[in-house]
């Protein structure tokens, strides 16, 4: 078995003049970071947090934007037998004071004891700590050594064991700030065997990304996977993605990139968003896997995208699908290469009252569902009942997992950790059903809302609403709702104040939105104020979001709103 | 001259971005800092000015530096025009 800084050291001494990753910024050119220059920069990092006292197994945040530091910082951390977690940095649409109490809440659980971090953004981290925490040294960007000489043999991170814990991933918002994902060295290679062989990953691969390192599609496959496979990574930022879409073309084609992750709604974003005039030249024949994952994958998402892009050379049996999650490392399935993913259509009232994914019939509704693929070589899958009976073929269940590429745990929640699992079998939270060998994805059953491959817990943006002048406590409710072409969730809010006067309601609406959008950096689509006794109230959380999402839906329709 | 470029712009934000088609906006009301246009719907924006001023804003200039509010914009088409 190995350990991280064993496999970087490994690639370094096959070709340490080899490039590791390409960095890209808007309007800036491209920085190529060669394995040495990438090993050079991390062991910075590491003799920085050896020198501050930070011991190996100690968990250090790192609160930086896309860019060298880091890329350095987080292999450093590892280098040094540290567990790095990256946070995301503050944004301009986020509210500083909520970031700080986001923070808060990750230091409080996770006991970091260094944040690595700007000097610009010192005084904000600061004034999240509090007397007494876990925090032992704040890491500024600006005084780290620089090694130009690499010495293996006084870095501590190879004095680690493969059962350790090498990083933690946390998901968004308070609720997934507080449940760091936490994966051992053994874990991570195990996913990167058994991911590699269900891509066929190969020398002249290039992986092309804008992923965040915040979420694990990025950080897996747009980051650890090329990184320690030796695989070229063209690694550019979700920020400057959204604004210019076309760059992943346009580097696709100047890279020969061969593999993309991407989530459902960034088909339909770049098949709408991008103008031939964007891309004029571009060849995209390089691309041999588009991987959608992350959120519900569609099959009108990849045709959207396929009829925009074919004149460009992409061709259609490149767009396959994979169902990931953090807790496996990353993926569970994949669609198998050379193949495309299978597609059923399915008797849409069937399932939405049988439960069963039934062959349409008579002519009456269906809807088309597409496959996420087969399990990989090291993972079972199994759909069950509510009492944790195997459920037949094409019967939706809760999609349990088993394999050795599991967490080690939530990291210091036990609690967390013990009710994730039923007899070694790890419950996902998620709805789907087997269909020859390959599992289809069908909705959750934890209460989460993916927006743009984000997760966002309802509970989270309801606790913020509740600060708004106006509503009460327990009287808003906060859900997704499938928009077909943006392809992803969209956030709804209903929140029911004491006034019926549309005014006033109105006056809340945009008070609700600014609030909550400043509080979670999530923007709201629809944000609905109603007069008293509208929202429908029951025993739990959960059945109160999808009571009043059915009424919500039922006047939507009615009113022909859209 | 402003007062077309300002109210089609207006709609375009208050229909397509809000959804609340009757929804007024100030002329320095903030619209990217304060998370009004989330990123998603900047290029949109750019699109529109683009197809319907014929203005072209960079992707690097999506951001509340560039401008922030209706007014800004306004007479960033203007001095582009």
């Amino acid at each position: 078995m190995t350990l991280v800084p064993e496999r970087l050291k490994a690639l370094h001494s096959q070709s340490p003049e080899r490039v590791a990753v390409y960095l890209q910024f808007a309007g800036r050119d491209d920085v190529p970071l060669t394995y040495d220059q990438l090993l050079c920069g991390a062991s910075s990092y590491a003799h920085t947090l050896a020198r501050e006292g930070i011991g190996p197994g100690e968990v250090v945040v790192l609160i930086l934007q896309h860019g060298e530091d880091l890329v350095y910082s987080f292999w450093g951390a590892m280098l040094h037998g540290a567990i790095p977690s990256i946070m995301p940095f503050l944004t301009e649409k986020l509210s500083p004071e909520r970031y700080r109490a986001d923070l808060a809440a990750l230091i409080g659980v996770t006991k970091p004891t260094a944040i690595i971090t700007y000097p610009e953004f010192e005084a904000d981290v600061r004034s999240a700590l509090k007397d007494g925490d876990s925090i032992r040294a704040i890491i500024l960007t600006d005084q780290v050594e620089s090694q130009t000489e690499l010495d293996f043999d006084s870095l501590q991170g190879f004095n680690r064991s493969v059962e350790d814990i090498v990083l933690l991933q946390h998901s968004s918002g308070t609720t997934g700030l507080q449940k760091g994902v936490a994966l051992s060295h053994q874990a991570v290679f195990n996913q990167l065997d058994a991911y590699g062989s269900a891509l066929a990953l190969n020398e002249n691969d290039v992986i092309v990304s804008w992923l965040p390192l915040y979420h694990d599609m990025g950080l897996i496959a747009g980051f650890l996977l090329p990184i320690l496979t030796g695989i070229p990574l063209v690694l550019s930022s979700p920020f400057d993605w959204v604004r210019a879409p076309y760059r992943l073309m346009q580097s696709v084609s100047k890279y020969r990139g061969t593999l993309s992750w991407l989530p459902n709604f960034a088909y339909n974003f770049c098949a709408q968003k991008i103008r031939d005039r964007h891309i004029e030249g571009v060849d995209l024949s390089s691309w041999r896997a588009i991987i959608n994952c992350s959120e519900p994958v569609r099959w009108e998402a990849h045709k959207a995208f396929y009829d925009f892009f074919q004149k460009y050379g992409l061709k259609w049996e490149v767009l396959h699908t994979s169902y990931a999650m953090a807790e496996n490392v990353f993926a569970v399935t994949q669609s198998r290469l050379g193949s495309v993913p299978a597609v059923v259509a399915v008797d849409r009232e069937a399932f939405m009252t049988e439960r069963v994914a039934k062959d349409p019939f008579d002519g009456r509704p269906s809807m088309k569902m597409m496959s996420s693929g087969h399990a990989l070589e090291n993972v079972k899958l199994r759909v069950l009942d509510e009492n944790g009976n195997d459920v037949a073929e094409r019967v939706i269940g809760e999609i349990a997992i088993h394999s050795h590429c599991m967490l080690t745990g939530y990291y210091n929640r036990p609690d967390v950790t013990e009710k994730a699992f039923r007899d070694g079998w790890y419950l996902t939270g998620d709805y789907g059903f087997l269909c020859d060998g390959e599992l289809f994805v069908s909705g959750r059953k934890k209460d989460m809302i993916i927006v743009g491959g984000k997760n966002v817990y309802p509970q989270d943006l309801e606790t913020l609403t509740y600060e708004v002048p106006g509503v009460h406590a327990g009287r808003s409710v906060a859900f997704g709702m499938f928009d077909e072409s943006q392809g992803t969730e969209e956030v709804v809010i209903i929140a029911e104040v004491d006034s019926d006067e549309p005014q006033e309601q109105q006056k809340v609406a945009d008070a609700l939105r600014a609030h909550v959008t400043k509080n979670s950096a999530i923007a709201l689509r629809h944000v609905k104020v109603v007069g008293p006794k509208w929202i429908v109230k029951t025993s739990s959380g959960k059945t109160a979001r999808s009571a009043n999402k059915e009424k919500f839906l039922k006047e939507l329709a009615e009113n022909g709103e859209s | 001259m402003d007062e077309t470029i300002f109210a089609s712009i207006e709609k375009y934000i208050a229909s397509q971005v809000l959804k609340q088609p009757n929804r007024k906006i100030a002329r320095d009301e903030a619209l990217i800092s304060s998370g009004l246009i989330d990123s998603f719907s900047l290029m949109d924006l750019a699109l529109f000015v683009e197809d319907t001023f014929g203005v072209r804003i960079e992707d690097t200039e999506l951001n509340a530096e560039t401008f922030d509010n209706l007014a800004q914009l306004v007479s960033l088409i203007d001095s582009r025009k």
